[in-house]
């Protein structure tokens, strides 16, 4: 066995599996407070990364710069997205609302691909690439800052839902709307900023990728792979889809290994998630920390 | 009272769902000061009633004014943030939070501070602004006597405890009116008592105007200033305790045939949630 490529990939697996986690709360964040199941949560990561690598390239801004102005347009574009699209949805079939979000992610997706082209483009130079020796293993310094952003993003949110009135505000909501709006909470607008936050903490993720990969099609598919992490950590858990997120990201890592030594199927790093999340179905519907809920007929 | 012009009015209140008519022509008003109480039997549109008035409900007919302004489109939310409280017939706290936080929801449209001005917790009056309102909030816990389970998760707290922790609630919007939907049902004598004294002070002392719906006719002549009778979604009598008792459509209608005069137990129009 070779116990240092394990290693190493087990903390590849925590650096990519933080990051699916910080995508998971946001897509736990929109379920949570307005019940819709966002297929297009990997199109947030997707917007986000092409328009701040657009206004670094073409409009060559600062990366500080860029990165605030991507954030304040990822602010809009959540609101838009909600009070145009979702908002005349609301009291509509589930089914319904899937459909729009998976059209969104379709037209977002061929949107990104029209506007930007086809090909996978890197980030202007932003972070000197050193690679740092942790625990006997060597990591790129984007890793670690990745992780860095990742645990900062997590610690926000927990501040944001147990400190803020907003927070306060959403939490009050995602249990009971008609309570809330007799309290005072304005929902429509708790599920404006339930779906900004959810894009801009999104985007933050696509850009960190972006300048890790560089920014293509492919970071959609982080989209994809929040589902077994929030299956696993059940829907509505914010904790649970952080936890959700970083056993994701460790399995298919540890996947690949066994692949690699034993195996030898291929691909295990893209499926073993999807495989789990059948388990996961099978075993604990409602995940680790979701909400059981019990329909009495 | 005096002559001041009433607190709230209904006007001809009409509301269906289809082909139900759970009210039909309703009209009264509060007066400024008072406790109001709405009786009738089961299903008789008393809760309706009292959703027109928060905004869960739209009226199919008729108009709805608090302190002279018409209220009957206004989004539910703008109607607790002008001065109109309610708690709800099946206990409606959020089970997984504290108390506390229960609590502070109720203030969430007295609160000022946003996201980004929170971030400057210490510079911004963020914290200034906190702490007035944790003392505000305080005097409601020390008020309803709730203080040694204000970090209790509300949902594990017994059932008694619970109404008093959704009356805080609506008590910290700082509402002019207060509604009250069954704030006794399913408690013993003792915590009646209790409930029935915090109604008391909050109109006497904290100068709110209730009104509320409660089945337990004792309760309801000892503290009511005025009574209204609902029967069929139908207004059948309106005034003092005593007269509406005697008259003779309410007999009939809600305590039974003649002079056969029944306290009625508490029971849940609807099926309690568990």
């Amino acid at each position: 066995m070779d116990w240092s490529l394990l290693l190493q990939l087990t903390l590849n697996g925590l650096i990519v599996g933080a990051l699916y986690g910080v995508v998971a709360m946001s897509f736990v964040l929109i379920y949570k407070a307005s019940q819709v199941v966002n297929f297009a949560q990997g199109e947030f990561l997707l917007v986000g990364a092409w328009v701040c690598w657009w206004l670094l390239t073409s409009w060559q801004l600062p990366f500080w710069a860029g990165f605030l102005v991507t954030l304040a347009f990822m602010t809009v574009f959540g609101v838009v997205l909600q009070v145009v699209v979702l908002r005349p949805l609301i009291g509509e079939p589930v089914i319904s609302v899937i459909m729009a979000t998976i059209g969104l992610g379709i037209f977002f997706q061929a949107l990104m691909k029209w506007m930007f082209g086809v090909f996978a483009q890197p980030f202007p130079p932003i972070f000197t690439t050193e690679r740092v020796t942790v625990l006997g293993l060597e990591v790129q310094s984007v890793y670690l800052l990745s992780l860095a952003i990742s645990v900062l993003i997590m610690l926000g949110f927990w501040w944001f839902f147990t400190f803020s009135r907003h927070g306060l505000a959403m939490r009050a909501t995602a249990f009971d709307q008609q309570v809330a709006q007799s309290l005072g909470v304005s929902v429509p607008r708790v599920f404006a900023m339930a779906w900004a936050i959810s894009a801009v903490v999104s985007a933050v993720a696509g850009v960190v990728v972006g300048v890790v990969n560089g920014v293509s099609s492919a970071l959609s598919f982080y989209g994809i792979k929040v589902f077994p992490a929030v299956i696993l950590g059940g829907l509505d858990s914010i904790v649970g889809a952080v936890l959700g997120g970083i056993i994701v990201g460790v399995l298919e890592n540890w996947a690949q290994y066994l692949d690699a030594e034993w195996l030898h199927w291929g691909n295990m790093y893209a499926i073993a998630p999807f495989y789990a999340l059948i388990l996961i179905l099978l075993i604990k519907p409602y995940g680790l920390f979701g909400t059981q809920n019990i329909e009495r007929v | 009272m005096g002559e001041e012009a009433p607190i709230l009015e209904a006007e001809r209140v009409s509301l269906r769902f289809g082909g139900v008519r759970a009210l039909t022509d309703v009209s009264f008003s509060v007066r400024r000061g008072e406790i109001f109480s709405i009786i009738g039997p089961n299903g008789a549109g008393k809760t309706s009633m009292v959703n027109c008035i928060s905004g869960r409900y739209r009226p199919t007919e008729g108009r709805i004014r608090f302190e002279g302004r018409d209220i009957t489109r206004l989004r539910t939310n703008r109607r607790a943030a002008i001065g109109i409280g309610r708690t709800f017939q099946n206990l409606a706290l959020f089970g997984h939070m504290t108390v506390l936080d229960n609590i502070m929801v109720g203030r969430h449209h007295l609160l000022r501070h946003g996201f980004l001005t929170g971030m400057l917790y210490w510079f911004g009056g963020a914290q200034r602004e906190e702490i007035a309102h944790r003392r505000e909030v305080e005097e409601i816990i020390d008020f309803l006597e709730i203080q040694h389970v204000r970090k209790a998760v509300a949902g594990t707290l017994p059932y008694g405890l619970r109404k008093r922790v959704e009356l805080a609630r609506a008590v910290a919007l700082r509402p002019k009116l207060i509604l009250l939907d069954e704030p006794m049902a399913g408690m013993n004598l003792e915590e009646k008592e209790d409930m029935a004294r915090y109604i008391l002070d909050l109109n006497e002392e904290w100068g709110m105007t209730v009104l509320m719906i409660e089945h337990d006719m004792g309760v309801v002549m000892d503290i009511s200033h005025r009574v209204m009778v609902l029967d069929f979604g139908k207004k059948i009598a309106e005034g003092a305790p005593e007269a509406v008792l005697a008259d003779e459509h309410v007999k009939r209608a809600y305590l039974g045939e003649a002079d056969e005069v029944v306290s009625e137990a508490p029971e849940a129009t609807e099926p309690v949630a568990p």
